[in-house]
């Protein structure tokens, strides 16, 4: 969210004097608003004024990250409300809580198991962001014990659960390294854990009791200079939740309140793993930055939740693809039927879907379409017969099966005859919806 | 410190629908149910009403389905009789209406008559008191023959009907109007054709609080994104003022997320997915949810479990917020 020239001219000292480079403050102003210069240039430019340009050019929800070296997880930054009107840019990051009261071989277990919560599907990969260390014992010796332990179970992110800033301080200290977020900040503890996470330079949590009250004591925080924040507004009802969530993204965004120009976080409040995965697929869709688990963490329940996450942070404008090459789906032979589709993934997988559910094994070969739907590609020209001539030619299927037979979408039934010709190939025209495909390849290829 | 909360004003809501009538409306249900009233965002209470919570159907099959085993399991014993199906999914799982889909009239399986169709709906309506959904095999020349057969049986009974598409939506329409039941119009992911099949059945006269939107919502995984953004935009649109995106919405979820192959594929060929029965109910629960957060009315489901988890997500859902 950009300032124009004379907006940003308006705090200029309008001195004209060029020693900025440019001869005079508009001129000045005019590459600011550019980007081609940055204020430093100007030597007259009064606090106020560097400081009101500053918090004005900043984006109105700010890039905080956790972590270091492989393992960065950039949360906030966020510039809309619905993604329609633009996408969301940082993935919720996922973190699941333990506490220091497990005994030691059920918290062995568990951090294990947390740090192998890595998944792979349609081609992607997904994976937890990390774990919440909780400090439920009191116990100094105890919260210590688990981040040593979490420490080396668990390759990616923290999150330090404690108010005691005494409680919290070791742990800090072990993980500074790993820019772990050192959650929370009250109305009790702040000023000793502002001076933590700024000693440490990490992240620090501020939770309030509720809208009014987080907003000012982020103030108060942000009046030290502290502003490395994750914001929480205190609620952990599902419906309170979602609407203090989008408060503060309003807020942020339509308003640029300062005092929630930052990355939230939620905390799941149901009592089994199932409902509490329904529960934080709310916040993880709007609007928070980071969500604490506390009852899921089998691969069954995470793995439903980090696939929405990756629905909903994917970006409207480009579509995601799939290589263009061939596939094999199920135990296929010599003589299993030949799909063509385009590479946009929905459609691919669509198909892919369906030959699965037909329980007779096939080949698909993708024609690269730029992401685009059959009929999509087909009205650019992107699914024409000579695409799939050539696709056919540069896939190598031919030397895979000893038929030449091969199904194209039935959207597309009017390429046959020049497909036939180019390629060789008998045209078989297929259904014209994926969901076609098993009637029509069980009542075509006897299994 | 006192913040300034911003809060949206809309111009307009969505549309109510009934189903359902009861004996002195002219059917024999044992109570109504209505939808949509919304005049904000999903469950936004502190800015606007949410007057009707949203509602879980089961899905009830006229002839047995080739479903997973997991899903059969809950009806092993109801397969054979839609009724007693029925009665099931209301008594036992707590369903709130029942959506029968006619599949034996398929001409690819039993094909079976418009009467026989007509004559399962019959005894679905004497098998349980709630409203009822009545879907057709799909095929859209059999459907045509089929669902004026069905509205007859059920007239009176205010039936919500489906599914009319852009290319096939007259007969339905027609049999809607000339026995006073609500239809589905389905748009295949695409806000344009959503609104011009709604303008293309109204303009046959069918009343505009008689129509359901069913957006097509994939599963989980498989493109939910696209019509989760294309259901954001319809409650836009109808608090916006757009009298043809104003109507309540349909999701489909049991058949989708059926689909996936996450649902279907067993621990023992995909160990790192995790247990397969908890992983199948959540991919129906979790596809249900999205819908529910862009926008939806109604959720079709399929597995008790699924319903379970979304019942109690939707009274969480529908505790009052506060700005
Ligand atoms: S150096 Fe500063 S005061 Fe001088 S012209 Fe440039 S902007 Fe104006």
């Amino acid at each position: 969210m950009g300032l124009t020239g004379l907006e940003i001219y308006k705090q200029l000292p309008k001195k004209n004097c060029g020693e900025c480079g440019p001869p005079t403050c508009l001129a000045f102003a005019m590459q600011l608003a550019s980007g081609k210069a940055t204020l430093d240039a100007c030597p007259y430019i009064s606090q106020e004024a560097r400081e009101a340009l500053q918090s004005a050019a900043a984006p109105p929800i700010r890039l905080v990250t956790l972590g270091a070296g492989d393992h960065v997880l950039e949360i906030g930054d966020e510039t809309v409300l619905f993604r329609h009107d633009k996408t969301f840019y940082h993935p919720a990051g996922i973190f699941i809580e333990v506490g220091d009261d497990l005994d030691e071989a059920a918290m062995d277990e568990r951090l294990r198991a947390i740090g192998e919560l890595e998944f792979e599907r349609v081609g992607q990969q997904y994976r937890v962001d990390g774990v919440a260390l909780r400090a439920t014992s009191g116990d100094a010796d105890r919260f210590l014990r688990l981040a040593q332990k979490a420490a080396a179970a668990v390759p990616w992110n923290f999150v330090i659960v404690c108010q005691d800033p005494a409680l919290a301080e070791p742990v800090v200290r072990l993980l500074a390294s790993r820019r772990p977020l050192l959650y929370a900040a009250t109305d009790d503890n702040w000023e000793k854990m502002v001076q933590l996470a700024e000693e440490h330079q990490i992240p620090l949590g501020v939770c309030g009791r509720d809208l009014d009250h987080l907003a000012e004591l982020v103030t108060k925080i942000t009046q030290r200079g502290y502003r490395e924040l994750v914001i929480d507004p205190g609620s952990r009802e599902t419906s309170q939740v979602l609407a203090d969530l989008t408060q503060i993204r309003r807020l942020a965004i339509k308003k640029k309140f300062r005092p929630f120009g930052y990355p939230t976080i939620a905390f799941t409040s149901e009592p089994d793993a199932t409902t509490e995965i329904i529960q934080a697929q709310v916040y993880v869709g709007k609007y928070a930055s980071l969500v604490v688990l506390r009852q899921a963490w089998r691969r069954s329940e995470i793995l439903p939740l980090l696939t929405w996450r990756t629905n909903v942070f994917t970006d409207p404008q480009k579509p995601i693809q799939v290589e263009p090459r061939v596939y094999e789906v199920g135990d296929v032979r010599d003589d299993s039927p030949v799909y063509v589709t385009t590479n946009f993934s929905l459609t691919y997988f669509s198909v892919e879907a369906e030959v699965e559910a037909s329980k007779i094994p096939g080949y698909i070969v993708v024609v690269n379409t730029e992401g685009t739907s059959v009929l999509t590609a087909y009205a650019a020209g992107k699914f024409t017969p000579e695409a799939v001539a050539e696709a056919l030619q540069r896939s190598g299927i031919a030397d895979r099966v000893k038929h030449r037979e091969v199904i194209i979408p039935g959207h597309v039934a009017v390429m046959s005859g020049k497909l036939q010709e180019l390629s060789g190939w008998k045209v078989i025209v297929g259904p014209r919806e994926a969901a076609g495909i098993p009637a029509f390849v069980r009542s075509r290829y006897a299994a | 410190m006192a913040v300034e909360r911003i809060m949206e004003r809309y111009t307009s809501r969505v549309r109510e629908v009934t189903l359902g009538a009861t004996a002195e409306q002219g059917g024999t249900r044992s109570h109504t149910i209505t939808v949509g009233g919304d005049s904000t965002l999903p469950f936004l209470h502190f800015e606007g009403e949410v007057p009707h919570r949203p509602v879980l159907a089961l899905e009830v099959n006229d002839v047995p389905p080739a479903w997973h085993q997991l899903l059969l399991e809950h009806y092993r014993d109801v397969l054979d009789d839609p009724g007693a199906w029925a009665a099931k999914a209301v008594r036992q799982f707590g369903a709130d209406l029942v959506c029968l889909r006619l599949v034996g009239a398929d001409p690819d399986g039993e094909n079976r008559s418009p009467e026989e169709c007509a004559q399962v709906v019959r005894r679905v309506l004497e098998a349980v008191k709630v409203p009822l959904i009545v879907i057709g095999c799909g095929d859209a020349d059999k459907d045509n023959e089929v669902m004026p057969a069905v509205a007859e049986a059920g007239a009176g009974e205010n039936l919500l009907l489906g599914i009319a598409t852009q290319e096939n939506y007259k007969t339905l329409t027609a049999a809607c109007m000339v026995h006073k039941h609500n239809i589905i119009a389905q748009s295949p992911i695409d806000i344009n054709i959503c609104k011009q099949l709604n303008i293309l059945i109204s303009e046959m006269n069918m009343p505009l609080d008689r129509i359901v939107i069913d957006p097509t919502l994939g599963a989980l995984g498989y493109g939910i994104e696209y019509t989760y953004s294309i259901m954001e935009r319809i409650r836009l649109g109808a608090l916006g003022g757009d009298s043809m995106l104003a109507m309540p919405v349909i999701v489909n979820v049991g058949y989708e997320a059926w689909r996936a192959k996450e649902a279907n594929v067993p621990e023992s060929e995909f160990p790192r997915w995790g247990d397969q029965p908890t992983r199948a109910v959540l991919w129906e629960a979790m596809t249900g949810a999205h819908g529910l957060q862009a926008g939806a009315h109604i959720v079709i489901l399929r597995n008790p479990d699924a319903l379970r988890l979304l019942r109690r997500h939707i009274e969480q859902l529908m505790v009052p917020n506060r700005a």
